[in-house]
């Protein structure tokens, strides 16, 4: 007959990319005929915002406005191989390797301007906004336009890149495990507050405070995109979902949402994030991937919280209301841990 | 199998088409009228990514026989654009990042459409109700939240 | 509602933050077209006479094929192909075979048996989908019902039914074994040594990807004879491998076009559905697409996989963690797709982001009679973060301390050795402890609030590799023919011994080939930190001890003397050599256009204050 209040901790790092390695992305970049510039992907945007992130990669390479790049992906016809966009790897291997390619393709962006400039190359910098000047005179410049015109119909100059980013694979020791994973992680940790009704076993999450730690926030609204969405999805996998909810019985799978449970509009949990950014040394700008690992740390918070709120240890999952009256009736009753 | 004739009005265009009897909305609008923008997530009702507007009501198209449109209005995100000029339902979804994979947007869009268009100031409680026939998988529903409120000219409790 | 902060002060010194795109919440280069409805998946195309393609699919969970009658089905309306075993011109694979791991194992369409309640039988191709379900209805099956095993642990067991023929044992192979070790130091002594033993077992059941576009491909012939497939695949070219491989056709006669995917969550990787619409395409010479539909999303399409993880940890008294055994089973269902991957991941994961002197797991891949699972959010690492984290609080509970100290106390710093023989670098776990237990107003000892990822470890014990016990405990098919315990080291006494140190090279990222392709790490947002010398932790005082357990203990004695306790490193101990200072300029600092949050600002709370302040 009571609602009790529970509070647990959890926290995790990530392993970025593909384990083990050996999974490669490719990546071409190439100017249009007034400087605009393409990325040529066969990488996968499944919401993650691929083409956005690699975006910003290619036009922070390259020294040009946002603008004027597009993204291309997912044509195998233009697109260079890329293993694909699953592991956390997207941003790491991906965006590694729009940067080779867009460092190829501004080698060649500087030695057409600095051909025009009478400069050397050296001596050249972009200043973001679509112009290419002297370090120090900023008068003697010409319009990255007007390089990739004159490059293409004057010089004979290409002004395209390619790229490759590849962590050979490691193998595995099968006495000791040795291996090298991934070179480098992401990290975590998450405070859940919710509260469990000792009547009907019923949890309801009433605030999570959480700190990732991601490298960096290449695009900061992304990098929230994925922590508040993963955050959700871990609520839902901790209380709620299942394929197969007498596992390892088959019975009484879901065939459909209405069985199938998550957790709606109205359940929405208040997420309180607080991002750190600890540039790991062979990421883009030091950025690691924060899809994956956003919700795992809230899978044992929740579990943490329910027995400091009735003295339960779920050590299954999904967490049900049945399985909270089984544990509180064993015990006797609900049996509160302490507040924190 | 018959095929009927159905009229109606499709995105404010007058529309005539042949449906096969016993079909539903959701595969006449996508591949005979060719208006891709509602999409199939179950085909059993119960995610609302194929939510059109029937007369200005929500309805999911993957339930509804086609042939009950006859002489009646359908809207979808196709048409939710005025011109150039994006709605501002569309608008707020943009800047507010409302979206990430996009799969559930147009479904949502016109459960919000149909909300705003009866109730042009919804509270927050409204608007959740509004969309309670719509799953993401993605956002975790609040930055959705956020943008109808933004829409609807409210504020979202956003800061600056 | 939620709140989102940058805690730019953490780490600055690794970071030049003077970037001109990066950084930036700049509008997402799709999004126009998600709202507008014109954001392409690869259903979101027209196709003339396009056909569709169903499955007959087992109702039992194991059973032989003893015939198929689908004569009714060929003569109903809208039929126009049946796709049989025969039509599929290569029908074994695996999808690792693009790695080279793993031996092929799953038929496109199944020949002789099926082994999970889905696996396809047949296929059948008809105009409308409306024709193909009810063709598929009227195929007539008749099945000699098997033994099956849905448990992974009986499913171990000598006569446990052989859920995969190509893998007998209903284990997947690694090395000379039946599972992934992973040994490290010497837990079966430390455990004799630990003040506290606490043990668990944890259990996740599978669960759907669920994304809200469901896996789909078309495929039609496009001109030059190739074939073009409009995918929903998360990863292209896997999809084009496979397909041309199942195929046997020339990759270079496909053409793959990804959509937007409308949710993958790592779901549509299999590469199931681009196969079957290209071989439909190829026997009909039409556009044919084949999808899941919602019912077969959730039953048919690959789950994450159910795991079963037992933790064994020693505890000193005064908190640390000397030693964790794990033993996990990963359930793989009837076919290997990516779970031999997902356990050496796994295995690659622990014992978690902490530093214990002593780890060993025995890490199981186990077939079962049910759906096939494959990758999904945290694959490999949701499972048994669920496992450790949990463990973590009853070990925190065992000895009387705060959870989030006795992570702290535990947590693996800059050049730590960890259990897979690789140190550890670029670590962040204590800030994000300190920040949240800040943000959540949970108090956590002035040590620890104080302590720093960069300080602290990659000296002495944490530092090396220990001498390694081994044991050579269930090769390849022992366990078929006796039943053998399955924890680390269980089931005999011989032992070997790999000497301390020893280690091969860590893997690092191949260079660029091209010297133009070498990037000015200056314009990259690195900046490197001052020398550690002159680096303060915020507070004036050094800690004097270790974080002491919650009063209600008796004060903790001397630790026992062979338990790896390191003293509280002072200030001046780096992790790793000085780096020269900063040289080129720092650049301005950033400053965000305005702040990024949503929703109302927690009242009272500023947002200098929470988290724990490093300077």
């Amino acid at each position: 007959m009571t609602i009790h209040k529970g509070r647990g901790f959890a926290c995790i790092n990530y392993p970025i990319g593909m384990n083990l390695g050996g999974d490669p992305s490719q990546a071409l970049v190439h100017a249009t005929p007034d400087g605009k510039f393409m990325v040529s992907l066969a990488s996968i945007d499944l919401g993650q915002g691929m083409k956005s992130v690699t975006r910003q990669i290619a036009a922070e390479t390259l020294g040009v406005p946002v603008e004027d790049v597009y993204v291309d992906t997912a044509d195998s016809d233009t697109g260079p191989h890329c293993m694909g966009s699953f592991a956390s790897r997207g941003t790491h291997r991906v965006g590694n390797a729009v940067i080779r390619a867009a460092t190829e393709a501004r080698k060649q962006l500087l030695d057409a301007a600095a051909e025009e400039l009478e400069v050397n190359p050296a001596d050249l910098e972009t200043d973001g906004k679509g112009n290419i000047h002297v370090r120090g005179a900023p008068s003697r410049r010409i319009s990255v336009a007007n390089t990739a015109i004159a490059a293409q119909f004057k010089q004979g100059r290409t002004l395209s890149g390619r790229g490759i980013f590849l962590v050979p694979p490691s193998g595995v020791d099968p006495d000791t495990g040795e291996m090298t994973p991934v070179t480098c992680f992401a990290h975590a940790a998450v405070i859940v507050d919710l509260e469990v009704d000792d009547e009907t076993g019923e949890v309801d999450v009433v605030e999570i405070n959480s700190a990732y730690e991601v490298g960096r926030a290449l695009n900061p609204k992304l990098v929230e995109q994925q922590l508040i969405g993963g955050a959700w999805m871990g609520v839902s996998h901790a209380l709620y979902e299942t394929t197969e909810p007498y596992y390892p019985a088959r019975d009484h799978g879901p065939v459909d949402f209405n069985l199938y449970l998550m957790p709606g509009p109205a359940q929405t949990v208040p997420h309180h994030i607080a991002v750190l950014e600890r540039p790991a040394e062979d990421a883009p700008f030091g950025g690691k991937g924060p899809g994956e690992m956003c919700a795992n740390p809230v899978l044992p918070a929740i579990a943490n919280a329910v027995y400091n709120a009735v003295g339960v240890r779920c050590d299954t999952l999904p967490i049900t209301p049945e399985k909270i009256l089984r544990g509180i009736r064993a015990n006797g009753g609900a049996r509160p841990q302490g507040t924190r | 199998m018959a095929k009927k004739p159905v009229r109606f009005t499709h995105n404010g265009r007058e529309t005539a088409i042949f449906a096969e009897s016993g079909s539903n909305l959701l595969d006449v609008l996508r591949r005979v009228v060719g208006d891709l923008s509602p999409k199939y997530g179950c085909g059993q009702g119960t995610c609302g990514t194929c939510i059109v507007l029937i007369d200005g009501e929500p309805h999911l198209s993957c339930l509804t026989l086609a042939e009950t449109v006859e002489g009646r209005k359908v809207d979808t995100t196709g048409g939710l654009q005025n011109g150039p000029d994006l709605h501002p339902l569309q608008k707020a979804f943009m800047e507010g990042f409302s979206a990430q994979c996009g799969y559930c947007t147009p479904g949502m869009l016109m459960a919000a459409k149909a909300l705003l268009d009866r109730n042009p100031r919804p509270t927050r409680e409204e608007v959740v109700e509004a969309i309670s026939g719509n799953l993401c998988r993605c956002t975790g529903y609040d930055p959705i939240v956020d943008a109808i409120l933004d829409a609807a000219g409210q504020t979202s409790g956003r800061v600056a | 509602m939620s709140s989102i902060e940058f805690r730019k002060d953490l780490f600055a010194d690794e970071r030049s933050d003077n970037l001109n795109e990066i950084g930036k919440p700049t509008i997402r280069q799709d999004i126009l077209g998600h709202v507008t409805g014109r954001t392409p998946f690869y259903d979101d195309h027209l196709f003339d006479g396009l056909l569709h393609m169903r499955c007959v699919r087992s109702p039992h969970h194991h059973a032989r094929i003893r015939s198929i009658d689908f004569s009714a089905a060929g003569r109903m309306p809208g039929v126009v192909r049946i796709v049989e075993v025969k039509d599929v011109p290569h029908n074994l694979n695996t999808l690792l075979s693009l790695l080279n791991f793993g031996r092929d194992d799953e038929p496109l369409i199944a020949p002789q048996k099926v082994a999970y309640i889905g696996e396809p039988v047949l296929a059948i191709i008809a105009e409308t989908e409306r024709q193909a379900r009810d063709a598929v209805a009227a195929v007539r099956v008749s099945w000699e019902v098997l033994p099956h095993v849905l448990d992974v642990e009986e499913a171990l067991k000598p006569n446990a039914p052989s859920v995969n023929d190509i893998y007998p044992n209903n284990t997947f192979d690694y090395g000379p074994y039946d599972h992934q070790k992973l040994r490290f130091g010497d837990v079966e002594r430390a455990f004799q040594q630990a003040d506290h033993i606490v043990e668990g077992e944890y259990q996740m059941s599978p669960i759907e990807q669920a994304p809200m576009e469901t896996c789909g491909a078309i495929a039609a012939p496009e001109t030059n004879d190739r074939y073009v497939c409009h995918t929903s695949t998360q990863a292209l070219f896997f999809s084009l491998s496979t397909t041309a491989k199942l195929m046997n056709m020339a990759s270079s006669r496909l053409h793959f076009i990804g959509g937007t995917v409308g949710g993958g969550f790592g779901g549509k990787v299999d590469s199931i559905v681009e196969p079957m619409a290209v071989l439909g395409a190829v026997l009909t010479g039409r556009p044919v697409k084949f999808m899941w539909d919602r019912e077969e999303e959730m039953q048919v399409g690959a789950p994450r996989g159910a795991e079963r993880w037992r933790i064994k940890d020693g505890l000193t008294r005064d908190g640390r963690i000397i030693a964790r055994s794990f033993t996990g089973f990963f359930d793989a269902g009837a076919y290997i797709r990516l779970s031999s991957y997902a356990v050496q991941k796994g295995t690659g994961h622990l014992p978690g982001p902490y530093s214990i002197p002593n780890v060993a797991a025995n890490v199981f891949m186990v077939f079962t009679n049910r759906t096939p699972a494959t990758a999904m959010r945290g694959f490999g690492i949701t499972g048994v973060d669920f496992a450790i984290e949990c463990h973590m609080d009853k070990g925190a509970e065992a000895v009387g301390m705060n959870p989030i100290d006795f992570h702290i106390l535990n947590a693996y710093r800059d050049g730590d050795m960890k259990a897979h023989r690789r140190a550890a670098k670029n670590a962040a776990l204590i800030e994000c402890c300190q920040v949240t237990a800040g943000k959540a107003g949970w108090r956590i000892a002035p040590d620890h609030a104080q302590a720093s990822s960069l300080i602290g470890g990659g000296a002495g014990e944490r530092a090396t590799i220990p001498e390694t016990v081994t044991d050579q405990i269930g090769r390849i098919g022992e366990r078929r023919r006796e039943n053998l315990p399955t924890a680390p080291y269980a089931g005999s006494t011989a032992r070997g011994r790999v000497a301390a140190g020893a280690a091969k090279q860590a893997v690092v990222a191949a260079p660029p080939q091209h010297e133009d392709m070498a990037v000015d790490l200056a314009r990259f947002g690195f900046s490197k930190p001052q020398a550690r010398a002159t680096r303060q932790p915020h507070s004036a005082v050094p800690p004097a001890s270790p974080s002491s357990p919650r009063p209600q203990q008796p004060a903790p004695p001397a630790p026992q003397s062979s338990s790896p306790v390191p003293p509280p490193a002072p200030p001046q101990t780096p992790a790793s050599a000085p780096r020269a200072p900063q040289a080129a300029e720092q650049g301005q600092g950033y400053r965000p256009e305005e702040p990024f949050q949503q929703g109302i600002k927690r009242p009272g709370v500023s947002r200098f204050i929470s988290g724990t302040r490093r300077r």
